[in-house]
């Protein structure tokens, strides 16, 4: 017998009964479907994280307050007599001298306010910046302009909104610049509106307001006596002079905050940081869903093995029959392997083209609402399904075939 | 002399657990190519485990069983299904089908194990048409009546032009009408194809139509161990 009769007539036995072969196949379509699903979706969150990780701009390093880097399992450690980071020092990181690896700093404020327009309200992140930050986190505008030095000096009450925000407020993101909003309940006016960027790793980026340094700490902080800053971005002069940047923040802040060696009480995180952190969390994440999906695979085998079990039971005469004729163990084992491989490898076709079908939807129900984020179905998913079906349909087949192959002729013939 | 079938001293004997049962003790005879012979006895003879292991079915526990020149005894399973296939044709009562396959399609399964792809369904044909089927080649056992199917199962036999025909109580599954036909069908293919052919059977009325009777009681033949030469 050769594979393509073997195949023909496993085709032909398993469309003897529909019904059976059918629910045994829906076994590995779920399985596999669930793992194509799985993947895509780990593959693309991972996409989306990177790539809006580097969206925030190039060669960037960020610089906290407190040690976050060498804490324990409760958390943060707490560092001794621990600084905060002041405009001062980003003064001092954007010397030059000291720091000739820096091209640009932005120090800025971070805090969670409400900001109206008419009878709309929405809460957001209000991040106070100053002129630079526009450059270093490639923010682009689509309508306006961006904070200027002027506005910082001048305590100006403007604000730039992200298009999300807009949104929230306007129920339109252009045409907004000039009216005023109020945050907190004071009055700023909108000079600009930003590009959408998509999601983020900290929420949607779209979803920011961006006013002057100085007004956040003059009107919406209450930090204003020592001039401290929340978060220091900053930017080395290329992609290779990123780690001695770091070292070079690390030399200044130690030296400012006069903190023995060890006891940093800043942190400093490099984008290649975040991104391997987040790829880390992906990957894990991935390796998870993918595992859930696995073992539903698995429960999809057993299936196969428990309906192979039951067809040699009932084919105990046809088996007997084929020996009698001339059937080898080799042919009989063929026969019922090939039959277990075909349910599993066509369980395994159908799955991708329904895994597909679910990332696509799970991809266009984020997209439906607000986050851009697409699923990649990888060839090696595919190649991996399909190996993994075949190779399931082949494992748990071996041993109805094996039990069908050593059945003595004359039982079986006897069976009824 | 040509013998087809040589058996000397067959014993065969099953484990039951502690017990063991002597199915056959000490069976010789042989068989002339081109004849025709009865298998006869009360159940529990050793009939079946006789027709068996001519049958090439089942091994004997000791003695030698020489198959159309073939020593079979000390042959291993894929062995014997080799032998199976190539010497030995089945005719079952209960005909034994594959319902999922045509007339011709079971006619060919024994060709299919042969590993004969070349001609395999002329075989199959021609085999069909020795029987009076050839009408009915694309028929699925369903559609086919008792007698008919039994006529596709002779077919299936002949198609590996064996040395022997094994007929298990060919008729017993048909009326007595259908089962003269059926009789006359295998007693002309013998005639005509000069196939050897054993058949059991409980009916006197057939066995008076072979040339010789092997009757079998409590695992010795009745009559002696040389059944081929005590009837002209």
């Amino acid at each position: 017998m050769t594979l393509a009769q073997a195949f023909l007539e496993a085709l032909e036995s398993l469309a003897g009964n529909k019904m059976r072969s059918g629910l045994t196949v829906l076994g590995i379509v779920i399985g596999v479907a669930a793992v194509i699903a799985m993947l895509a979706i780990g593959n693309g969150a991972e996409q989306s994280i990177t790539g809006s990780i580097t969206s925030i701009g190039t060669n960037l390093l960020f610089v906290f307050r407190g040690n976050m880097q060498e804490g324990g399992p409760g958390g943060p450690r707490t560092v001794a007599f621990e600084r905060p980071l002041t405009l001062a020092d980003a003064d001092a990181l954007a010397d030059p001298l000291a720091a000739p690896s820096v091209l640009m700093v932005a120090p800025a404020l971070q805090t969670s306010g409400t900001i109206t327009f008419g009878g709309e309200s929405t809460s957001t992140t209000i991040m106070g910046v100053v002129p630079e930050e526009s450059e270093i986190s490639n923010l682009i505008l689509t309508e306006g302009e961006f904070i200027n030095e002027e506005h910082v000096l001048g305590y100006a009450s403007v604000v730039v909104l992200g298009p999300e925000t807009a949104d929230n407020l306007f129920g339109h993101h252009d045409g907004v610049v000039g009216d005023t909003v109020r945050i907190e309940g004071q009055p700023f006016r909108v000079i600009g509106v930003l590009e959408s960027r998509g999601g983020s790793m900290f929420g949607s980026q779209d979803n920011q307001a961006f006013v002057p340094f100085s007004t956040a700490q003059a009107r919406l902080t209450g930090r204003k006596a020592h001039n401290e800053v929340d978060i220091i971005t900053v930017q080395a002069i290329s992609a290779e002079a990123v780690p001695t940047a770091s070292e070079e923040i690390s030399q200044i802040l130690r030296q400012r905050h006069r903190t023995p060696i060890g006891e940093d009480d800043f942190t400093i995180f490099t984008q290649e940081q975040f991104l391997s952190t987040f790829s880390t969390i992906t990957g894990i994440l991935t390796i998870f869903l993918g595992g859930i999906a696995g073992i539903s695979l698995l429960v999809g085998g057993i299936g196969i093995m428990n309906i192979m079990l039951v067809s040699v039971t009932e084919r105990t005469r046809e088996i007997g029959l084929r020996k009698a004729l001339g059937a080898r163990r080799r042919d009989i084992l063929i026969q019922f392997l090939t039959e277990s491989s075909v349910l599993s490898l066509v369980g395994g076709i159908i799955g991708i083209l329904f895994g597909w079908l679910i990332s696509f939807l799970v991809g266009w129900i984020a997209t439906a609402s607000g986050t851009a984020f697409t699923p990649i179905v990888g060839i090696d998913a595919v190649m991996l399904a399909t190996l993994f079906s075949a190779a399931v349909g082949l494992f748990f087949g071996i041993y109805p075939a094996n039990r069908a192959a050593a059945l003595e002729p004359v039982e079986a013939l006897r069976y009824e | 002399m040509d013998w087809v079938i040589e058996a000397h001293d067959l014993k065969k004997v099953y484990k039951m657990g502690e017990i063991e049962v002597e199915a056959l003790r000490g069976v010789s005879f042989k068989v002339k190519r081109g004849d025709i012979v009865a298998i006869m006895g009360p159940s529990g003879s050793g009939k079946s485990t006789l027709m068996n292991t001519m049958g090439c079915l089942d091994r004997p526990s000791s003695g030698e069983y020489i198959l159309d020149g073939e020593p079979v005894a000390a042959l291993n399973d894929d062995q014997l299904a080799s032998i199976r296939n190539r010497k030995v044709g089945f005719v079952f009562q209960s005909f034994n089908l594959l319902a999922r396959l045509t007339a011709i399609g079971n006619v060919e399964l024994p060709l299919r194990y042969a590993g004969i792809t070349e001609g395999r369904r002329d075989r199959a044909m021609e085999a069909l048409k020795a029987v009076g089927l050839e009408d009915r080649m694309t028929h699925r056992p369903f559609e086919l009546s008792g007698g008919q199917q039994q006529r596709v199962a002779i077919a299936r036999a002949l198609v590996n032009n064996p040395a022997i025909i094994m007929a298990d109580e060919p008729t017993g599954n048909l009326d007595s009408k259908v089962g003269r036909e059926i009789m006359n069908l295998l007693l002309n293919l013998n005639r005509e194809w000069g196939t050897t052919l054993i058949i059991v059977t409980h009916d006197s009325a057939i066995a008076e139509q072979t040339h010789h009777v092997i009757r079998l009681r409590d695992g010795l033949l009745e009559n002696g161990n040389d059944i081929s030469t005590s009837i002209p």
